[in-house]
């Protein structure tokens, strides 16, 4: 059962890692719109979805994969900001039950809009041809395809950590979630702030659609799993944390990978297994503030 | 005249197992057919269930599917697998509920608020995939087919189960059961806690309650009335689909319970009655059912967040309220 060459173990370690970029970005996008507005954004899953068909089918009509990966984040954030203005603004004070709600019957709403618009089956995807191959990384080949998304990942997050701790936008975000009313009493109208972090969610959730398409099948419902996962990334790395985020997104991609390595018919269940353990130790997460929970 | 009115409003409010058992009795004929009669009245008791903990206890759990799933499962194994009877699959199903309960109760009231929607959404999602693995059991992907219950034997009478019309009343019996114990605990001391509970955790807590024991009672109450919907309606569709457990169906209980009205009696069958009545209605008209469902529902969370139920008796107690004045 164990008889795993380390090639195979080294393989299948960053097949783990690509997989657990796209669940680090997912859960960056929850985490921010969480820490800043405290709404769980059960619609998260289906920008995802959104992303990803908007994504082909950008690709399809013009070609180009480079002018998808800017046109798709700000599609979907497009939406998110729609969304944030005339659906959940109007319910901040009203218990945070809500908002969670109310983003999970949009949920339902934008997949029958991806049905309406592009079909019940899906679309087929194909690996943009700038990236097809494999790349030999010293103990075997890698598709490139991978090791882009694995790299793409790590120069978004790099890019929002920039934004966030570094410049003046950052800082009122930062002070935001931390003390909102401050905040305003200083002058700055919080609910524009509010506003931008959901855009800047939804648009990274989007990415992620968009980057993971090449890899799995795009369809209406291909959300609806992720958001379960991304749930347990965000429990793993402590809510409301971003290095929590990227953390527990690689370590649920390479527990998910390794699984499937040696007892493939436990894969699934391995990391929401891993979650409960999780719980049972450190309810707060990995990077969680103890208490924030409780 | 309006006296009467009146008085027949206090005497429902009074009673209200009774009124919304009258309701129910004559409620077939209200349908166009006795099997969404059936299914209206089996998921009208899962969302009896989830109101217990989401309206009363004011707890979101977004994994209930997992208690109408495993309900459902271990009645239909105990039939397809053990061949025993109806009455002792139901129970076996009840049973795996409750203990489905503690276990996942235990593990999510160490979170609150939101985390607490997420954590048993993500625990219900490892009871979906471990029943979806173990498919020699389950059925795997098909769900378990053959649970067949053809007459149901009592001291005295047979009744055709076969009959969707006598189904609804055996369902029925059992729905009666599960609301007078859901009202008796409503009314005990201890469903003061739960509702103090909602209200104030924090002051329930320095008022001496053990918090964390009555929300693990209340959930495992909650996931025991679940998994009886779930036992029942695997012998009224004598087949358990996979997507019992999934956690969209724990969302559809989530919905009943809004758009009836949440933390009220009465408001889980309304929930039901609309949102099953809707799908049937909207799925012959278009394909897209879950955009339809997906907008009232936003409306209603936007609008009328009392649910439809929860407004109407809002006015009828405002309405007796004024009379009570100037009588």
């Amino acid at each position: 059962m164990f008889d795993i060459s380390p090639q195979l173990f080294a393989l299948q370690l960053m097949t783990g890692i690509a997989l657990g970029a796209v669940y680090a970005l997912l859960a960056i996008g929850l985490s921010l719109i969480f820490g800043m507005l405290t709404v769980v954004n059960f619609a998260h899953g289906a920008f995802f979805m959104v992303g990803a068909f908007l994504g082909v089918y950008s690709l399809g009509l013009t070609g180009s994969f480079w002018f998808s990966l800017l046109l798709v984040p700000l599609a979907t954030g497009a939406i998110g900001l729609l969304c944030e203005r005339f659906l959940v603004r109007p319910l901040y004070g009203r218990g945070i039950d809500y908002p969670l709600l109310l983003t999970f019957g949009l949920s339902y709403v934008l997949v029958d809009a991806m049905r309406f618009s592009f079909g019940i089956e899906g679309l087929p995807t194909s690996t943009p041809p700038d990236l097809r191959g494999s790349v030999f990384l010293g103990f075997g080949h890698f598709p490139l395809y991978r090791l882009f998304l694995i790299a793409a990942t790590a120069v978004i997050v790099l890019g929002l950590w920039l934004f966030i701790e570094k410049t003046r936008y950052g800082l009122i975000i930062r002070a935001g979630s931390r003390d909102p009313e401050i905040v305003r009493v200083l002058g700055i109208d919080i609910s524009k702030v509010w506003w931008l972090v959901f855009g800047i969610g939804t648009a990274i959730a989007g990415l992620s659609g968009l980057l993971a398409a090449p890899t799995r099948a795009v369809n209406p419902e291909m959300g609806i799993p992720i958001l379960a996962e991304s749930f347990v990334v965000t429990v793993v790395g402590g809510m409301g944390s971003l290095p929590g985020a990227v953390v527990a997104g690689l370590l649920v991609g390479v527990v998910f990978a390794m699984t499937s390595l040696i007892a493939p018919e436990y894969a699934e269940l391995s990391i929401f297994v891993l979650m409960a353990v999780v719980l049972l130790i450190r309810p707060q997460g990995f990077f969680g503030k103890a208490g924030l929970m409780s | 005249m309006k006296n009467s009115i009146i008085a027949l409003l206090l005497l429902a409010r009074r009673q209200r197992v009774a009124t919304v058992l009258l309701f129910l009795l004559v409620f077939p004929l209200l349908m166009p057919y006795d099997a969404l009669s059936v299914n209206i009245l089996i998921f009208g008791l899962y969302a009896v269930g989830f109101n217990l903990l989401f309206g009363y206890t004011g707890m979101l759990s977004f994994g209930h599917a997992a208690f109408l799933g495993v309900g459902g499962y271990l009645a239909g194994i105990a039939v397809v697998h053990g061949g025993w009877p109806w009455w002792a699959a139901i129970v076996s199903g009840v049973v795996a509920s409750c203990l489905a309960g503690v276990v996942i109760g235990y593990l999510a009231i160490r979170t609150r608020g939101i985390y607490f929607s997420m954590v048993t959404l993500a625990l219900a999602q490892i009871v979906y995939y471990a029943f979806y693995k173990a498919d020699s059991w389950t059925g795997g992907e098909n769900g378990l087919r053959g649970v067949r219950v053809e007459r149901i034997e009592l001291p005295g009478i047979s009744i055709d189960f076969l009959n969707p019309l006598h189904k609804y009343y055996v369902i029925f019996a059992f729905v009666a059961l599960a609301l007078w114990v859901v009202s008796r605990i409503l009314n005990s001391p201890f469903g003061a806690v739960i509702e103090a509970i909602r209200e104030n955790e924090k002051r329930a807590v320095a008022c001496g309650y053990d918090v964390a024991r009555a929300k693990l009672l209340v959930f495992v109450l909650s996931a025991a009335i679940c998994g009886l919907a779930g036992a029942l309606r695997a012998l009224h569709l004598s087949i358990v689909p996979i997507d019992s457990l999934h956690y969209l169906q724990s969302g559809q209980a989530v919905m009943m319970c809004l758009l009836g009205g949440m933390g009220t009696f009465f408001g889980p069958f309304v929930g039901a009655v609309v949102l099953l009545y809707l799908e049937d209605v909207v799925t012959n008209l278009t394909r897209y059912w879950m955009g339809t469902v997906g907008l009232v529902f936003m409306v209603f969370v936007l609008f009328f967040p009392k649910g439809i139920w929860g407004t109407l008796a809002d006015r009828i107690e405002r309405w007796l309220g004024r009379q009570g004045r100037s009588a």
